[in-house]
């Protein structure tokens, strides 16, 4: 037996809970065939979670690509259908699947599973973003750094902690309805152990009666607790709040059942969400919004 | 004996030699232990500089692999343990985004260094009682001093002079010359 999963006209971090609460009474190792005809657009979460979707099933899903052309030759640009090949059984996807060439694409879809991968996202991404952060969203040409080192620490996070390999994907967008202004987004994704798992690794984790996915992403987003016994770790999470902190950004952070985010006064996310249909590994979003001037 | 350890050479020593930047874990390790390498075949007694001129993006991951897991070999936590060799440490070529890196983890450990900016300047990253950055500032201004003589110049007793000067010394940041000290990055 098959299952069809519906997946959304506009697939972004908020949607994907649609995709994952359709799959939640599919049994693992059940074929499911995800049904994307409909969809126009998706952000690089959208595109990296369907990656680890498939990464997460026993069995290859199907994927019906994309009916309209637009959508489909910009996801290919992505470099999406270069990675959902190997991982789905593709239907109606474009012959030729080359990333590259797009402006706002600032980093394709790119393999995170070692430290060399990192050294390779962070050299791509210095060489495109300065520009575009500093000319589209009016941030100070010193923070373009920071905005490496923020992507270079969400990556390690899938090197040091997740088990197995993941993605991270990097494109600027302008965010009509929610924001008004142009947004640069980093989604980081993987189907790895997920942070309880990672947590409960450690010899000094205690459980408690409340121990579950809200507090480990609790314990690991907010207070920088670490699986390592090393006091230096958990820094670059906490690296992350600080860049986000500094430039009136988001981090939402999934993983098992549970999402937390730190939400700006611009977004209207709640802090913390439990109880969401299980999902392995976990799922970073980092969104830096365009910079106005104070009026 | 002065030492000079540029970092990027390390780095591409080391790790690979495409890279020009310092991120991730096993990267700042494979340098540190480059670094130690160069540390154990040189003298007991030794400034190093170490040169973040040629190096791209530090991360915070790397910055506590490379500056505050090698200060915490020659910084005991208790004064009655000894460091492997006697030595000091200025951090050169030092830009405002490895300040942030650097300056974050030091912070976490309660550590600091002396470091020189791109354009030359010496200052003090990190955690440090008030006392004792105050006396580092007057020893970088007047030089090699006595503990009497500093005490003159910032207007406070001997006890209060020796008790900065003991710790700037375990915290590798002053060097002690006989009956005097000097500040690490004094006239650097």
């Amino acid at each position: 037996m098959t299952t069809v999963i519906k997946i959304p006209p506009s697939l972004d971090d908020r949607t994907f809970e649609l995709v994952l609460e359709q799959l939640a009474p599919v049994p693992q190792d059940e074929k499911i065939l995800l049904d994307a005809r409909h969809t126009r657009w998706a952000s690089p979460y959208g595109l990296t979670a369907l990656l680890t979707l498939a990464q997460a099933r026993s069995e290859r899903p199907g994927f019906y690509a994309p009916e309209s052309d637009e959508t489909c030759s910009y996801w290919s640009r992505t470099g999406f259908f270069t990675y959902a090949s190997e991982l789905f059984e593709l239907h109606g996807a474009p012959a030729h699947s080359r990333a590259g060439g797009e402006s706002d694409v600032l980093l394709e879809i790119t393999p995170v599973a070692r430290s060399e991968d990192v050294h390779e996202v962070v050299g791509r991404i210095q060489q495109k973003s300065q520009s575009i952060l500093t000319k589209e969203l009016n941030i100070d040409a010193k923070a373009t750094m920071g905005f490496a080192m923020t992507l270079s620490e969400a990556c390690q996070n899938i090197v040091e902690h997740a088990g197995r390999g993941g993605w991270v994907a990097v494109q600027t967008y302008r965010w009509q309805k929610r924001l008004g202004r142009r947004v640069v987004v980093i989604a980081v994704c993987d189907a790895g152990v997920g942070f309880r798992q990672s947590l409960e690794s450690s010899p000094n984790h205690r459980e408690s009666d409340r121990w579950d996915d809200g507090m480990a992403l609790e314990e690991a987003v907010i207070r920088g607790v670490s699986r390592f016994r090393d006091p230096g770790r958990g820094q670059g999470l906490a690296g992350v709040r600080r860049y986000i902190g500094r430039w009136d950004g988001k981090l939402s952070v999934r993983s098992g059942t549970a999402r937390i985010a730190i939400v700006p006064s611009w977004d209207e996310d709640v802090p913390l969400q439990e109880d969401l249909p299980a999902f392995p590994g976990a799922q970073m979003q980092i969104t830096i919004p365009e910079r106005v001037a104070d009026k | 004996m002065i030492n000079h350890i540029d970092l990027s050479s390390v780095l591409r020593r080391t790790v690979c030699d495409l890279y020009s930047d310092l991120v991730t874990r096993p990267t700042g390790k494979a340098v540190r232990d480059g670094i130690e390498k160069q540390l154990a075949e040189i003298g007991d007694r030794t400034l190093t500089v170490i040169d973040f001129s040629h190096v791209g993006l530090l991360d915070y991951s790397c910055a506590d692999e490379i500056v505050a897991k090698l200060l915490m070999r020659y910084c005991p936590a208790v004064a009655a343990d000894v460091p492997p060799r006697d030595a000091y440490f200025l951090f050169r070529g030092v830009s405002d985004s490895h300040v942030d890196a650097i300056e974050a983890v030091l912070e976490r450990h309660g550590l600091a260094i002396v470091a020189q900016d791109l354009d030359g300047a010496v200052m003090i990253i990190g955690s440090l009682d008030e006392s004792e950055r105050r006396a580092w500032e007057v020893m970088c201004r007047i030089g090699r001093a006595a503990p009497l003589e500093l005490a003159r110049e910032m207007g406070v007793d001997r006890a209060q002079i020796e008790a900065a000067l003991a710790a700037l010394c375990r915290r590798r940041l002053a060097m002690r010359f006989d009956e005097a000290y000097v500040a690490v990055g004094a006239a650097s």
